[in-house]
């Protein structure tokens, strides 16, 4: 973990008309980590991913990736700071009417005209099996998948342009308990091998427990704490405490502690 | 220093010695794979030690030469060694597109699956017009379970709120007709006959048929794309389980309203065409609007006006029965529902048209022309 902030944001102010999402929201993200993002239901965790990736235009603030304003790059830099990082929406959000080996492949053509098509195949083949699809699934369509397939095709065209920089939205909303473990470990060894930094968007206590190197929590418009889970319970915050002492986030909660 | 990745082939003592500098990543590769794929020589060792940086697919190059020539990959970082490790781990072969089979197969794949697609889609709507007559028969036994509401919300949507563009295009529809006519007739001095055009084919066919098809365009796909995704949605399902019939709550006050609004929509635009081509025909042929409307009475018989009106409610019903048939098709994703929508309106223009024809014969052939 190194010092200098990957991701920073400061005096986020978003809103959509007159209610209020994000008001003064200040959030470091650093090198080599996972951050866990939590919050309730409404409290924006969503908007704030979109504006850190330029989907939503904040009504205020400062937000800088990779040592760049968002706001301000260029038209040249807003595309060199897209290949530098990966995307995995929750839906997966894959093209419907390409295949899962064309998913991933898109990226790469796109910024890459030169590769050859074998060496294209080749390329989406070994990112698909490292994100734990089977090599089968390469020429189905979206459609054909399980939700859970959907978001590790999904996470394969998030790793296609080797990201140094991975945002999750709830990767594992909806998949079953040991489907949620594997994606939690994927995670962990994809980061490890490919030295990402991993902003993650949850609501799954056993994943924050699991992987993440700090936690953010959201509430009353902005980012009221972070740090590792442990220094997040000697808060006295009442959401934190019924969020990570209520029973289900004693249950996800390691048993040594 | 340039940072793209490039190769030199050395020829050792016994072994022939790749040595790779620069970049070994995505954006600086170059034309480093097809190099390597057109090697002569197999090399025993592929040396990474200049290589400053390297990312998943330069890490699958060189597991490729590992594979397929068996060089030895030395000199990398550890970094490189456990992407290396990481990429042939994940070595599978795999399609990049589903199998297909050959062109002749295919086609007729393509011909008997449409076949299949359009008979079941007929037998699906006679099924359905089976159900939506079986849902009226119940609210006639027991009219408490009429939904007044819902009937009336839908006469609005259909009928009052189209009225601004209905009223428009028939107007429209109207100066061009009486333009047209103006133009062609005054070769042979008719020009009065214009009024016998505009009057006959206007309440005769044109009134209905574009009223038809602007309805098909703005309801029928309305209640496929709202029918549609409340399936998707489940609410289709919940409304069932809790006792609520679809047919009854969603279909009947749909098809109903299209079926009473059309006549309605029908007889309005055919006013706003009469409208508009005796509003050109003032302007271009000096016929005041009296006259126009006194002649009006003389050659339009009063069977043109009927015509229209039989024919309205009829192509009403198709509007609606299809908009709901194909919403209540839509299965699977999203995609289903624009998919439904347009083949909710394409069917509803169609099967209008073609009754339209029907029409027309049997109408000449009782005696109405």
């Amino acid at each position: 973990m190194s010092d200098e902030p990957i991701i920073s944001v400061r005096g986020l102010r978003n809103s959509f008309g007159d209610s209020v999402v994000h008001e003064n929201l200040d959030l470091d993200v650093y090198e080599g980590e996972i951050l866990g993002v939590v919050g309730g239901s409404g409290t924006g965790k969503s908007v704030l991913m979109r504006s850190i990736i330029g989907l939503q235009e904040p009504d205020a603030g400062e937000i800088t990736v990779f040592g760049e304003r968002i706001d301000q790059a260029t038209a040249a830099q807003n595309l060199d700071i897209r290949r530098r990082w990966g995307v995995l929406f929750q839906n997966g959000a894959l093209f419907s009417t390409l295949t899962v080996s064309e998913n991933v492949q898109a990226p790469l053509r796109e910024f890459y005209r030169n590769l050859d098509q074998d060496l294209l195949d080749e390329i989406a083949t070994f990112k698909i099996v490292m994100s734990g699809l089977p090599a089968d699934a390469a020429p189905k369509y979206p459609s054909e998948l399980s939700g859970g397939m959907r978001k590790r095709a999904g996470l394969a065209r998030s790793l296609a342009l080797d990201p140094v920089l991975l945002f999750l939205d709830e990767p594992t909303a909806g998949l079953d308990p040991i489907g949620a473990a594997a994606f939690d470990e994927l995670i962990v060894e994809l980061k490890q091998t490919l030295g990402l930094t991993v902003f993650l968007i949850t609501h799954d206590l056993d994943t924050l427990h699991a992987i993440c190197d700090r936690v953010a929590v959201l509430a009353d418009r902005k980012v009221i704490a972070s740090g590792t889970i442990e220094e997040l319970l000697a808060l006295d915050h009442p959401w934190i405490q019924e969020y990570f002492n209520g029973p289900r986030g004693r249950a996800a909660a390691p048993k040594a502690a | 220093m340039s940072f793209d990745a490039d190769f030199t082939e050395d020829e050792g003592d016994e072994k022939r010695v790749l040595r790779f500098s620069g970049r070994l990543t995505t954006a600086r590769l170059g034309d480093v794979p097809r190099r390597l794929e057109r090697l002569d020589v197999s090399p025993s060792r592929a040396d990474i030690a200049d290589v400053d940086r390297i990312d998943t697919v330069g890490a699958w190059l060189l597991h490729k030469l590992n594979r397929d020539h068996g060089a030895e990959i030395v000199g990398g970082s550890d970094k490189a060694d456990r992407l290396i490790k990481q990429v042939s781990i994940a070595d599978e072969k795999a399609r990049r597109l589903p199998e297909e089979s050959n062109l002749f197969s295919l086609t007729l794949q393509r011909i008997g699956h449409a076949t299949l697609d359009a008979l079941s889609s007929l037998k699906g709507l006679l099924i359905f017009f089976g159900a939506l007559v079986i849902a009226a028969g119940g609210v006639i036994a027991h009219p408490r379970r009429f939904r007044y509401n819902a009937v009336v919300q839908q006469f609005e949507s259909v009928g009052v709120a189209s009225l601004g563009i209905v009223g428009l295009m028939s107007f429209l529809i109207g100066i061009v007709i009486a333009q047209q006519g103006a133009v062609q007739l005054r070769q042979f001095g008719a020009e009065v006959f214009t009024i016998n055009l505009i009057g006959r084919i206007t309440l005769r066919e044109l009134a209905v048929l574009m009223t038809a098809i602007m309805i098909a365009g703005r309801s029928g796909s309305a209640f496929a794309a709202q029918i549609g995704s409340m399936k998707l949605a489940e609410e289709i399902d919940a409304m069932r389980t809790i006792g609520i019939p679809p047919m009854g709550a969603l279909v009947l006050p749909r098809v109903l309203a299209t079926t009473l609004m059309m006549p309605l929509l029908g007889f309005y635009a055919a006013v706003m065409a009469l409208v508009g081509g005796g509003l050109l025909c003032w302007y271009a042929l000096d016929i005041p609007p009296p006259t126009y409307i006194q002649r009006m009475r003389e050659v339009v018989p009063m069977t043109d006006f009927y015509v229209g009106m039989i024919k309205a409610p009829v192509f009403g019903f198709i509007i609606g029965l299809t908009g709901c048939f194909q919403g209540m098709q839509v299965e699977g994703n999203n995609e289903e529902v624009g998919l439904k929508t347009t083949a909710a309106v394409v069917q509803a223009i169609f099967l209008v048209i073609v009754l339209d024809a029907f029409f027309a014969v049997f109408f000449s052939s009782i005696g109405w022309v």
